[in-house]
């Protein structure tokens, strides 16, 4: 009895629609995130990830109705992040059935937040999410990376190992380690960074960025992930959820099988009720 | 058939809609509130629960939700706890050194895991005991876990159909802990069905089928 490792495909949506081209034809709406949710949940996706890119502030409540109509038809757990500033957030977000909440930024400008979010919610639905980069020239942190903003285009000299231990410290419980080195290379999660996170940190940690191939996945959890994330591999139909498990499965890793017991007598059939 | 009525008690605690969601799926006409005849009225009552045992128990009792348990088991009323709303049903809970008292329906303690990973998040298997009428089927499947806390050490007799002890499924992370527990009117599971997909639904359209 081991705990599964978990397979994420990541949403990001702007003013509720996916961004990146999806492109699947089995899909009436391929845009809409609900429904790729749910295509994803088929598919055997052990939870999700909806990363809320919308420029405007004042567009936020598009996202809570995204979140609740996922939450109506998909019964996994949703982790939700971007633009969350202030635990009003975290309480708008769960009440609308996410089960997690992402913070970046927000917990960079005011790490007590971290501290407030997990004394009211628990930590177990607060994920640190870190953009984590390898230093430039003229910037030197203990462990070599450090956090960046605005999609790691900046950097804050802030050691992204530090941070993570921090953040966990303060109430966090996960670590979402996004590597700006890797992300949209397509050559493999960045395994020196998932390896000096897992050192420092005993929360959950997913790995992203850098998914391209079948054989990117496994080294990942031996390295120390206990999650992976994908985003544009999923999308594209280049790789299943699927195939990433049947990877892990070869290597001997736990992952969650197709259910094959009694199914729920709902299951194939549409939702009842109009409620 | 007619479609069972459930009311999810609703002390301030996360994400209910999930729950509500997952048992309307299942068939449930599902009612989200805290008014105590209400409560005390409905067919089958669900006990959530997530973050601090502690302030759990404040808002379970806020809303005289350790009343209405009571009563509705001395009468033999349905009651489904869910993570946190499991564990509240031990004695008492210890949270960063401090104890807090629980509702008592059973003995035993609610302790920090002892893992290298904390918290225990994710998809993990259990024991499925014979005779359990939500679990039957559900062999070898996961289901979903998120917590730091679990009691290690079930105190009654059980798994003993001739007594009719409380029937106990465990699971596995760091040490074996208690995963659920069938007791008459008093059903209750550490991890989520409701955010454990089909295998969650599952159980929950089971555990209907128990109460109607």
């Amino acid at each position: 009895m081991t705990v599964a490792i978990r397979v994420i495909p990541c949403l990001d949506v702007d003013d509720g629609r996916v961004v990146k081209g999806v492109n699947f034809s089995d899909l009436r709406d391929a845009g809409d995130p609900v429904e790729l949710a749910a295509r994803y949940d088929r598919e055997g996706a052990d939870e999700l990830v909806f990363l809320d890119i919308t420029a405007s502030s004042s567009d936020r409540s598009t996202m809570l109705d995204v979140v609740r109509r996922t939450a109506e038809s998909v019964f996994i757990p949703l982790t939700v992040g971007g633009g969350v500033r202030a635990v009003e957030d975290f309480d708008l977000l769960l009440r609308a059935g996410a089960d997690k909440v992402s913070l970046n930024t927000a917990a960079l400008a005011n790490p007590d937040l971290l501290n407030s979010a997990a004394q009211r919610f628990g930590s177990q639905c607060i994920v640190l999410s870190i953009d984590a980069r390898r230093c430039p020239e003229g910037v030197r942190t203990a462990s070599g990376f450090e956090v960046t903003t605005h999609g790691g285009r900046k950097g804050t000299g802030v050691d992204a190992v530090e941070w993570a231990a921090e953040g966990t410290r303060r109430g966090a419980g996960e670590i979402l380690l996004n590597s700006m080195d890797a992300d949209g290379t397509k050559a493999g999660y960045d395994l020196p960074l998932i390896q000096v996170v897992r050192e420092r940190v005993s929360v959950p940690l997913i790995a992203s960025g850098g998914a391209g191939s079948i054989a990117d996945f496994v080294p990942a959890v031996l390295t120390g992930a206990d999650a992976v994330l994908a985003a544009s591999v999923f999308h594209f139909g280049q790789l299943t959820v699927d195939e990433v498990k049947t990877s892990l499965a070869a290597a001997g890793l736990p992952v969650r099988a197709h259910m094959h017991g009694r199914k729920p007598s709902g299951s194939d059939a549409p939702q009842r009720g109009a409620q | 058939m007619s479609r069972p009525e459930i009311l999810i008690l609703d002390y301030g605690s996360g994400n209910l809609r999930s729950a509500q969601r997952a048992l309307e799926r299942v068939g449930a006409i599902v009612t989200v509130s805290s008014d105590f005849d209400e409560a005390m009225g409905a067919q089958a009552l669900v006990l959530p629960g997530v973050g601090a045992f502690e302030a759990c128990m404040a808002g379970i009792r806020g809303v005289r939700g350790d009343v209405i348990i009571d009563r509705r088991l001395a009468g033999g009323l349905p009651v489904l706890g869910i993570c946190v709303g499991m564990q509240v049903l031990f004695e008492r809970g210890v949270e960063h050194g401090t104890e807090c008292e629980g509702l008592g329906e059973w003995p035993g303690v609610v302790e920090p895991l002892d893992a290298p990973i904390l918290p225990h998040m994710g998809w993990n298997t259990i024991s499925v005991p014979s005779g359990s009428r939500i679990l039957e089927g559900l062999e070898g499947e996961r289901f979903y876990f998120v917590h730091s806390y679990a009691v290690t050490r079930w105190e009654l007799t059980e798994n003993d159909p001739s007594r009719r002890a409380p029937i106990v499924s465990w699971a596995n992370h760091g040490v074996d802990f208690v995963a659920a527990v069938e007791n008459g009117p008093l059903v209750a599971t550490q991890f989520h069905p409701e955010k454990s997909g089909d295998a969650g639904l599952s159980l929950l359209e089971a555990w209907l089928g128990t109460i109607r």
